[in-house]
């Protein structure tokens, strides 16, 4: 490459950031990384079909609420859904874009996926350190006839706060009193025992390298890694696998029409998979920059007309129409300009 | 003694600009103190973050070992703990190691061998630390867990004292494994540094004693180490600063275990590098991320303490050589 070409190229560059400052298109969100990959498809699908650009940087849920309470971003985004009251303080609205799943998965000599049958008593059990071996009789009387190691459970946890935490502990404090009075939830806690990984890559190098071991990861994750996973008894009582119906079963499951603070862990309904969780977006009620909130809208109204076959295929859950239509129900009410005039999304 | 004719005048003096000699003395001093500031800076915005944990938790964070996000009760002993054991496990394997390598590369070595033998292991501190990390999970710790830490169970069964230290599950995650990959990662720095030194032993030193009978081993216990010992401590200190900051090597094998029930090496533990990492990303401003911060301020002050201490003890190793020569 010669000195011209190096010029025309910073030139095409900066004439590509004025070009996009112009048309004033772009759009900035951070946060959760759990919906990182589909919201990078999503934004890429969008880009090809509009010509705008949607920059979202994975920072974890934690700085995706930082940075949208500070205004550095047009939207921030999070795995764990803001109270209604800590969004009236802040002044903002959030909705739910998919929906996901946590899934228990083992690495057990012998055992085929979705052979283990536990409940959330023994797998609160488990974490909680009470419940230390394979073939401890809590176990045993869930899988008759399932040859279940003499061996000590190796149990692993994320070591960074999460959504994926947030929600298993959530539904952990939901279905064992003693989890919910010595752990409580959280993206991050005070495991009692276990091994920390970093992220679901993290605990899952963990899982395949220790034998006999426990740990939870997103549906996505040990969909595509193949991992062993564990059949839940939900709220109705019944076993259920982990799959896309039973996700889109604990959602039907929620009334969304009051809050969309809604945790989907423990849902009733004989389908529904007992932990699973929305992930959520964030943004401020009254916009300062009402071009690019109207940006941000439109964005996320062409993903619910048009994204569902994609999340689809990355293995997320697409939300219920009928949630769709409350969130936008939402946007037409309550997002404002600065004069109070109503951001357009269509 | 002949006197030299004299050759011709001297070079005229060069005229510098006055300026030029003035500017490049700021830019020399302004180098200087900008780096005293950053420091300044950098240790009153950990105390200004730390502030919240400081205020509320006081020094009884140094020893209280709660690590409870939840209930936003902090302690950080058992990062505090990990990090420092840690470090010596690192040293204790690190420093008689290099010692080794030192003395092999200056002293027995053939010639042809010694460029490629420094080479390779000044190649060592260029892997990068994510890498030691990843090999340390998947490659290492299973070896760890067969063939160290099963035997050294067994072979410790019932001895009083060490046996606390060799107890816990033997999965090759904890205290152990991370102290052996630091001491992996310290190596090649404490290694070169101490070849380094080992070779700017004037030869005359070593061949006079040499010619006195000396073996080997009498001339680098009694010449080279004495002659280089602020060195060699200067290296050691270097690698213990470089094991007390490693994070991402640490992260991977250590188990982010925030509980201290028991002193054993084989248990999954914490440390303060790896605890920052991990946790801050998600940590929500208020107390959790106070404590993290306030974390990061004890290990500032564990390094200027370790940094302190090494020149202190080379001060006093100077003032032992002036006294006996």
């Amino acid at each position: 490459m010669n000195l011209a070409s190096i010029r025309l190229a910073s030139i095409g560059a900066g004439l590509a950031i004025a070009s996009g400052a112009v048309l004033a298109q772009d759009m900035t969100g951070a946060g959760a990384s759990f919906p990182a990959p589909i919201y990078a498809k999503w934004a890429d699908a969008y880009n090809k079909a509009t010509g705008a650009r949607v920059n979202y940087q994975s920072i974890g849920s934690g700085g995706g609420i930082k940075q949208i309470k500070s205004k550095t971003v047009d939207f921030g985004a999070s795995d764990m859904p803001l109270t209604d009251a800590e969004l009236a303080t802040d002044g903002m609205i959030q909705f739910p874009t998919v929906i996901g799943g946590v899934v228990p998965v083992v690495n057990i000599a012998g055992i085929q996926p979705g052979q283990i049958k536990i409940d959330g008593q023994v797998l609160g059990d488990i974490y909680l350190g009470k419940i230390t071996k394979w073939n401890d009789a809590a176990l045993t009387a869930l899988n008759p006839g399932v040859p279940l190691p003499d061996a000590a459970i190796s149990v692993v946890r994320r070591a960074d706060g999460s959504g994926t935490s947030f929600l298993f502990t959530n539904y952990l404090s939901k279905v064992n009193a003693e989890w919910k009075a010595k752990v409580g939830e959280g993206t991050a806690v005070n495991w009692p025992v276990g091994a920390g990984g970093k992220g679901n890559e993290g605990v899952s190098a963990f899982v395949q390298r220790l034998p006999n071991s426990i740990g939870y990861v997103e549906y996505a994750y040990a969909k595509q890694n193949k991992m062993s996973y564990l059949t839940m008894r939900n709220k109705a009582g019944s076993f259920v696998p982990p799959t896309d119906t039973a996700f889109k079963a604990a959602a039907a499951g929620a009334d969304w029409t009051k809050s969309f603070y809604q945790v989907l862990t423990d849902q009733p309904g004989k389908d529904s998979w007992p932990i699973t969780g929305a992930t959520f977006i964030l943004m401020h009620k009254v916009q300062d920059k009402p071009v690019n909130a109207a940006n941000t809208l439109k964005f996320f109204e062409w993903v619910y007309v048009n994204g569902d076959k994609m999340a689809d295929d990355l293995d997320y859950v697409p939300l219920p129409a009928s949630v769709k239509d409350l969130v936008r129900a939402q946007w037409a009410g309550q997002l404002k300009d600065g004069s109070g005039k109503m951001i357009a999304f269509k | 003694m002949e006197r030299a004719t004299p050759r011709g005048e001297p070079p005229a003096r060069r005229h510098n600009a006055p300026w030029a000699d003035a500017l490049f003395s700021a830019l020399a001093h302004g180098a200087a103190w900008l780096t005293l500031a950053l420091l300044a800076g950098i240790i009153v915005s950990l105390f200004v973050g730390a502030w919240p944990a400081i205020m509320e938790f006081g020094l009884g964070f140094l020893w209280s070992k709660d690590w409870d996000p939840v209930q936003e009760k902090f302690g950080g002993l058992v990062m505090i703990y990990g990090t420092l054991m840690t470090s010596i496990i690192a040293l204790m394997i690190a420093v008689p190691v290099s010692f080794g390598i030192a003395l092999f590369l200056t002293e027995l070595s053939p010639r042809w061998l010694k460029r490629p033998l420094g080479v390779a292991i000044e190649l060592l501190a260029a892997v990068p630390s994510i890498v030691y990390g990843m090999w340390g999970l998947l490659v290492f710790s299973p070896i760890l867990s067969t063939y160290v830490q099963a035997p050294l169970q067994s072979a410790f069964q019932g001895v009083p004292l060490l046996e606390p230290l060799f107890s816990g599950p033997p999965v090759g995650i904890g205290l152990l494994s991370a102290g052996i990959i630091l001491a992996i990662m310290v190596i090649p720095f404490i290694a070169a540094t101490m070849r380094d030194v080992f070779d700017v032993t004037p030869p005359m030193l070593k061949e006079s004693s040499y010619a006195l009978g000396s073996t080997t081993w009498e001339v680098v216990w009694k010449i080279v180490l004495p002659y280089t010992k602020t060195g060699v401590v200067g290296g050691i200190m270097l690698g213990l600063g470089r094991a007390l900051g490693e994070t991402m090597a640490v992260t991977f094998v250590i188990g982010n275990f925030n509980q201290l029930n028991s002193l054993s090496l084989f248990e999954a533990a914490n440390s303060i590098t790896s605890a920052l990492a991990n946790e801050f990303a998600e940590a929500g401003e208020g107390l959790h991320q106070a404590s993290l911060i306030y974390l990061g301020l004890i290990l500032f002050l564990i390094t200027f303490v370790v940094l302190s201490f090494s020149r202190l003890l080379l001060a006093r190793m100077k003032r032992g050589e002036g006294s006996r020569s």
